[in-house]
């Protein structure tokens, strides 16, 4: 009988798969990074999970976070989907919400996952008020689904007009394409999104059914793979809400999906984090051509209602929010015509990538400027692609492309490059946090992936934060991420009622039902929780906007009030504009229920770094490096060999296979006993 | 050496996002779906001696990068003459002929006081819902003076050092058809001047004001700079341009916009002199909106020069007196979009004679504000009223984009759900609209059909559109796209306006229906060329007919849906001869 205590992280990404074991009956931690297995992941998935464990009949449970739904999104490679709508609201899917790409220039194209002849009508309607006008015929919409599956379609979606307000007939319809349907592929709209807004509701729906179909056989296979190794273990799926979710609840819902790779990551760095004493962080992740930031408050990532995973693919399902600029190491540096310096968004990626990589981009890049400031060691590029970076030719097209114009000498142009980047950087984050309301001083950076960590230092003083806190693997976060996530499920509902006529004590009551009916299926998945948490939410606004505020509500066991309601909105609305409207009614759009399966908690002290060195014998050398016009020479140390609380001021370079830290001079980092390097200003500046 | 590149290039940004998020916090807290859903407003950072447009955010409406330059210079002018500006002032107005657009707009202005001096202005501009006149939402296409288009309010103190003046809300909310909106959109607007205010000092207080002040002028340098470098890529000439607007909604005679381009080395030309005069109607337009509106156009094919004022410096601009284009008070101004629409399709016109590759055919050119008003059973009045959309133009890299919004916005458009919660409609058809896009090599984008059934007592219905008479041009060989069409329920049957696409206050009863079908966008390059394979694929989707596809392209598409190679070859090699 195996001992089944493995809980295992997958983070599948597009060049390398990284796998986290944690061993939940000895504490053990081990890690792997094997290559990534284009067109089916499940193999590097299974040979990744191999690395690690021995007996695949150990394993409890899988966590993994995937991004086979955001390639199939990104690239079009979802199934052959169908729409069935109501009459006169074909192109609801293709007319957006009459908008463009860009404001400036109208040369913009749209081609939706569902072109216009997969697009079927039938005759029905449901009334704003949820009167039902026409009922719908169930013989018509078999029809349609015959014609649909005579096209090809491997998928479908039912949407129809106010479904929100009655999805009776939209029963109707799903129950009778259900009957002639070869495969579980039907999706019906207001399942995935009960809330007013047909084009969103519509998209999200539609992305679903494009993407069940792959996500589903993936999942399949996954599972496949897995038991043929003789694993009985558990596979659950990280959400873009940064909880996980079964397999079944994925395959039935794989747009929730979408954001489940970056989300991982944020999971980690609030696990992470908690540990460390830091509640509140601002996750850095760079990658080559963008840097995405997302904030942690109080333990909690901050979601967002919907998103735009491209032009005109709009997902409304609640995902961890994720700012993104084109900002990351291959960044392309220019001068425009009107003489300023601009960083990206133009970008060189990771091929042909940075001048540096050799491999035929002639374009300074912000990775090159890195390297001729000294802040990367030529001879050990991260990642182990290439054996030696060309810093010659890096700056020799920073010369020529932004000192010469520039008319400033060459390391001048290469510290302007990533001053414009930190700036780009440190607005994101000022975007996140300052526009949002929260103080940076009470904010730790976290940067992960390769890159983050020679910035790190410039924006915790650009932006003011506080500190700086460097994981000890940066590299595979996402993976670990994966063992410590919670599960969690969200639900919404349409109210669209003024308060005042709202029954308050049933709206509780209700609220109450959706959330015992979620925790239903929290305790299906076989998992187990240290709690549950419940989260209640309004979404309200004045008779008259369009834009709601999201409201925190407590449904105390006496009952739910009109006046409670009416202190949580005003509370909400003070947070948010700082002033109220008085004598305007106030409207209840929606409520939102989360239901959340807390994890129990993981060790971090297994990152715990060695005691058995001294800081000098992690001295590996000094580089000469180039900060704000002065050369200096930093002492170069091997990071993962650093004790627990080795002080080391900037500045310094601190090496590891997966990262480069930079340590400004004037600040200093601190190896705490979790292993992480945390950034702060030196003592006597500021900071304790 | 004043200010050095790097700083400038990081305070740039810190700038712009400081616009940006005054823009956010309207969108967010406003009432009316103009300006929360489809943001008919913006923000920016203006000049304290000349007004002019410094820094102004992205998300908000491009028409106002160039005006509010000039609705602040009225400010100034105004302070000035009562002794000067006063910290914790704010300006409100919307006089049209002072700051350009209509009277719908209203403006906030408010110096921003540094070490007792101005140090810029910082200004909101929003689309309220309803500031009275004649017709419900303001789009009245029968005024021939402003008066019958709503109240105007000239510069005056919203704020006088801090204190707020009731009374001057008072006296707006009592000449408003929907005055709690119009508070709510008044408190957005007030909401994101607080912020940009909290926003500048601490941007002041981290640089020093020196150091912002050289970034502020230098961008105005740059952008100058830029825009003369993008003229002095194009070929030196002259070319000529013109279209038309239907009538101006009094009488029915078409409205010429008129274009001589003069691209001499660095600097550009702009002369409108053979424009129609000022007519009786609302399209006119004040100096100050065709400035702003030829500032749109521009940065549409330049899509590299910045929101700064320094952009026109190399541009001469030539506006005769007494022209459609410059016309002073009380000649009605309502219909502005329209006009500034047809200006900005003369200059893509003539920007595809000297320069093809950066032109593109002609987007569907009007708004179509269409507005339903009435009264609900139990008494209450209501308005809808709401742009549509339409196609964009083909253009070099491929097809124009299908319901797309107006160049001289970034509004989208309310949910369907949303109105039909919000009035008594029920929507019949929201769909694309077949053979709307002007064929070309690179087709234009399709435009839409909206058809909206009354459900309760009965309504007003108004309509102020254009493009019904004179269709989107494409350009390089394209075709136009297809002619603007409203058509609504009467008891005699269906009817069209007399002016094509406007109309005042034609009464609709509950159960009948209007019906509006926008133009798609003008053609990019010769139909007679396009991709067989492409029409044939647009036929199976239905954006084209078979007719069409024989008559404007030349494509015969057999039975099965495919190309009908012979007969393709033989009738594009007779339509060629013809």
């Amino acid at each position: 009988m195996s001992k089944q205590s493995y809980v295992i992280g997958v983070d599948v990404g597009g060049t390398f798969t990284d796998v986290f074991l944690w061993d939940e009956a000895t504490g053990r931690v081990a890690t792997a990074k094997v290559p990534s297995t284009r067109g089916d992941q499940s193999i590097g998935f299974v040979e990744g999970i191999s690395a690690v464990a021995g007996d695949f009949a150990d394993i409890a449970t899988v966590v993994h976070g995937t991004t086979v739904g955001t390639n199939a999104l990104l690239e079009r490679k979802g199934a052959p989907t169908g729409i069935i709508t109501t009459e006169g609201f074909r192109d609801v899917l293709e007319m957006r919400r009459r908008d463009r790409p860009t404001t400036w220039g109208l040369w913009g194209m749209f081609t939706p996952v569902v072109p216009r002849d997969r697009r079927l009508e039938v005759r029905e309607r449901v009334l704003a008020d949820g009167n039902v006008l026409t009922k719908v015929d169930a013989r018509e919409v078999a029809e349609r689904a015959e014609a649909l599956r005579a096209a090809g379609c491997e998928s479908v979606c039912v949407f129809f007009i106010n479904g929100y307000a009655n999805n009776d007939n939209e029963a109707v319809a799903v129950e009778a394409v259900r009957s002639v349907w070869p495969n579980a592929y039907v999706t019906a709209a207001t399942e995935i999104v009960p809330e007013i807004r047909e084009f969103e509701r519509l998209s999200t729906a539609t992305l679903n059914a494009y993407l069940q179909p792959v996500v589903s056989s993936y999942l399949d296979r996954l599972e496949t793979a897995l038991e043929t190794r003789g694993s009985g273990g558990d596979v659950l799926i990280v959400q873009s809400n940064g909880g996980v979710m079964s397999v079944e609840t994925a395959k039935r819902y794989p747009v929730r999906t979408a954001l489940s790779g970056p989300a991982a990551g944020v999971i980690a760095a609030k696990a992470i984090s908690a540990a460390a004493g830091y509640p509140n962080v601002i996750t850095c992740d760079m990658g080559g051509t963008s840097f995405d930031v997302s904030l942690v408050a109080s333990g909690e990532a901050a979601l967002a209602a919907q998103t735009a995973i491209d032009f005109g693919m709009v997902v409304r399902t609640p995902m961890i929010e994720i700012t993104t600029i084109g900002a990351g190491g291959g960044s392309i540096a220019r001068v425009d015509e009107g003489g300023i310096l601009q960083v990206g968004p133009e970008s060189a990626g990771s091929n042909p990538g940075p001048v540096c990589y050799g491999l035929g981009n002639d374009r300074p890049t912000v990775t090159d400027a890195n390297l001729v400031l000294g802040r990367i060691n030529a001879a050990r590029p991260i990642g182990g692609k290439l054996d030696a970076l060309d810093v010659d030719a890096a700056r020799a097209a920073i010369d020529r492309e932004i000192a010469k114009p520039l008319d400033i000498d060459v390391m001048e142009a290469a510290e302007a490059i990533l001053k414009v980047a930190n700036a780009k950087m440190a607005g994101a984050i000022r975007l996140v946090s300052i526009e949002r309301g929260f103080d940076p001083d009470k904010f730790a950076a976290m940067p992960f992936g390769g890159g983050g960590a020679l910035h790190t230092g410039a924006l915790i003083k650009d932006v003011g934060l506080r500190s700086a806190l460097v994981p000890r693997y940066p590299g595979v976060t996402s993976a670990l991420g994966c063992v410590v996530a919670d599960m969690r499920h969200d639900r919404v509902q349409t109210v669209n009622m003024l308060l005042d006529d709202v029954d308050a004590a049933a709206l509780g009551a209700e609220m109450e039902a959706v959330a015992d009916e979620t925790q239903a299926l929290l305790a299906r998945a076989g998992v187990a929780f240290e709690r549950i948490d419940r989260v209640f939410e309004l979404d309200m606004l004045y008779l008259g906007q369009t834009h709601t505020v999201t409201a925190p509500i407590e449904l105390p066991p006496e009952g739910l009030t009109v006046d409670a309601i009416r202190r949580a909105f005003d509370a909400a609305y003070l947070r948010a504009f700082g002033r109220l409207l008085t004598g305007i009614p106030v409207r209840v759009m929606n409520y939102r229920v989360a239901v959340i399966g807390r994890r129990p908690a993981f060790d971090m002290t297994v990152f715990a770094p060695p005691s058995d060195r001294t800081l000098d014998a992690c001295l590996v050398g000094s580089r000469r490096v180039r900060v704000d016009g002065e050369d200096v020479d930093a002492p170069v140390y091997e990071r993962l060999d650093l004790p627990d609380d080795a002080l080391i001021p900037g500045p310094a370079l601190l090496e590891q296979p997966d990262t480069t830290i930079f340590i400004d001079p004037g600040l200093v980092g601190r190896v705490d006993r979790f292993g992480n390097v945390v950034i702060t200003q030196q003592p006597g500046e500021g900071d304790d | 050496m004043a200010i050095d590149p790097i700083t400038l290039a990081i305070l740039k940004g810190r700038l712009e996002q400081i616009a940006d998020e005054m823009d956010a916090t309207l969108f967010r807290s406003a009432f009316n779906p103009i300006i929360a859903e489809a943001h008919d407003a913006s923000h920016g950072i203006y000049d304290a001696a000349s007004g002019d447009t410094l820094v102004q955010g992205k998300s908000g409406l491009p028409i106002f990068v160039g005006v509010m330059a000039f609705a602040v210079k009225a400010v100034i002018e105004k302070a000035t003459a009562q002794g000067g500006p006063s910290d914790g002032d704010v300006w409100i107005f919307n006089d049209p002929y002072a700051g350009g657009t209509h009277l719908s707009d209203f403006r906030l202005v408010r110096p921003l006081f540094r070490d007792g001096q101005v140090f810029c202005y910082l200004a909101s501009v929003g689309h309220w819902h309803d500031v009275g006149g004649n017709v419900p939402g303001n789009y009245n296409p029968a005024a021939t003076e402003c008066f019958q288009e709503g109240m105007l309010i000239p510069p005056v103190k919203l704020f006088d050092r801090g204190e707020l003046r009731q009374d001057v809300i008072d006296i707006l909310s009592a000449n408003s058809r929907l005055p709690t909106s119009l508070y709510g959109d008044l408190n957005g607007q007030i909401n994101a001047l607080d912020l940009g205010t909290r926003r500048m000092g601490e941007l002041l207080d981290e640089y020093g004001a020196e150091v912002v002040a050289e970034a502020l002028g230098e961008l105005k340098v740059r952008a100058a700079r830029l825009m003369r470098a993008q003229i002095r890529d194009l070929p030196d000439g002259t070319v000529f341009a013109e279209d038309f607007l239907d009538n101006d909604g009094i009488t029915d005679e078409p409205l010429k916009i008129a274009l001589d381009l003069t691209i001499e080395g660095e600097k550009m030309r702009m002369d409108f002199s053979h424009s129609s005069p000022s007519c009786s109607g609302p399209l006119n337009i004040s100096r100050a909106t065709t400035v702003a509106a030829c500032y749109v156009a521009l940065k549409h094919v330049f899509g590299e020069v910045p929101a700064n004022a320094g952009v026109l410096e190399p541009v001469e601009f030539v506006i005769p007196d007494g022209s459609i284009l410059a016309v002073e008070a009380p000649k009605p101004v309502g219909g502005y979009t329209e006009t500034i629409l047809r200006l900005i399709d003369v200059v893509f016109q003539a920007v595809a004679e000297i320069a093809p590759e950066r032109s593109n055919g002609c987007a569907y050119g009007t708004i179509n504000a269409l507005s339903l008003a009435g009264h609900r059973l139990d008494g209450r009045r209501w308005v809808m009223f709401s742009f549509f959309g339409g196609g964009h133009g083909g253009h070099p890299k491929g097809d124009g984009l299908n319901h797309g919004n107006a160049p001289i916005s970034t509004a989208t458009i309310p949910p369907l759900e949303i109105l039909e919660v919000a009035y008594p409609v029920k929507f019949t058809q929201w769909s694309l609209r077949p053979d709307s896009g002007g064929p070309g090599n690179h087709r234009g984008g399709l435009g839409a059909v909206y058809e909206i059934e009354l459900l309760e007592k009965d309504a007003d219905v108004f309509l102020f559109g254009e493009r019904g008479r004179f269709a989107p041009p494409g350009v390089v060989g394209g075709k136009p796209a297809a002619l603007n069409r409203f058509v609504y329920d009467t008891s005699d049957g269906e009817k069209s306006p007399a002016m094509t696409s406007k109309m005042v206050g034609v009464k609709l009863l509950r159960g009948q229906h209007v019906r509006l079908e926008t133009p798609g966008g003008g053609g990019y390059g010769d139909p007679l060329t396009r991709d067989p394979q492409a029409v044939a694929r647009d036929v199976g989707l239905g954006f084209v007919s078979r007719e069409a596809a024989e008559a404007d392209y030349g494509v015969v598409i057999g039975s099965d849906g495919d190309v009908d190679d012979t007969a393709t070859t033989a009738l594009r090699r007779a339509s060629a001869a013809a």
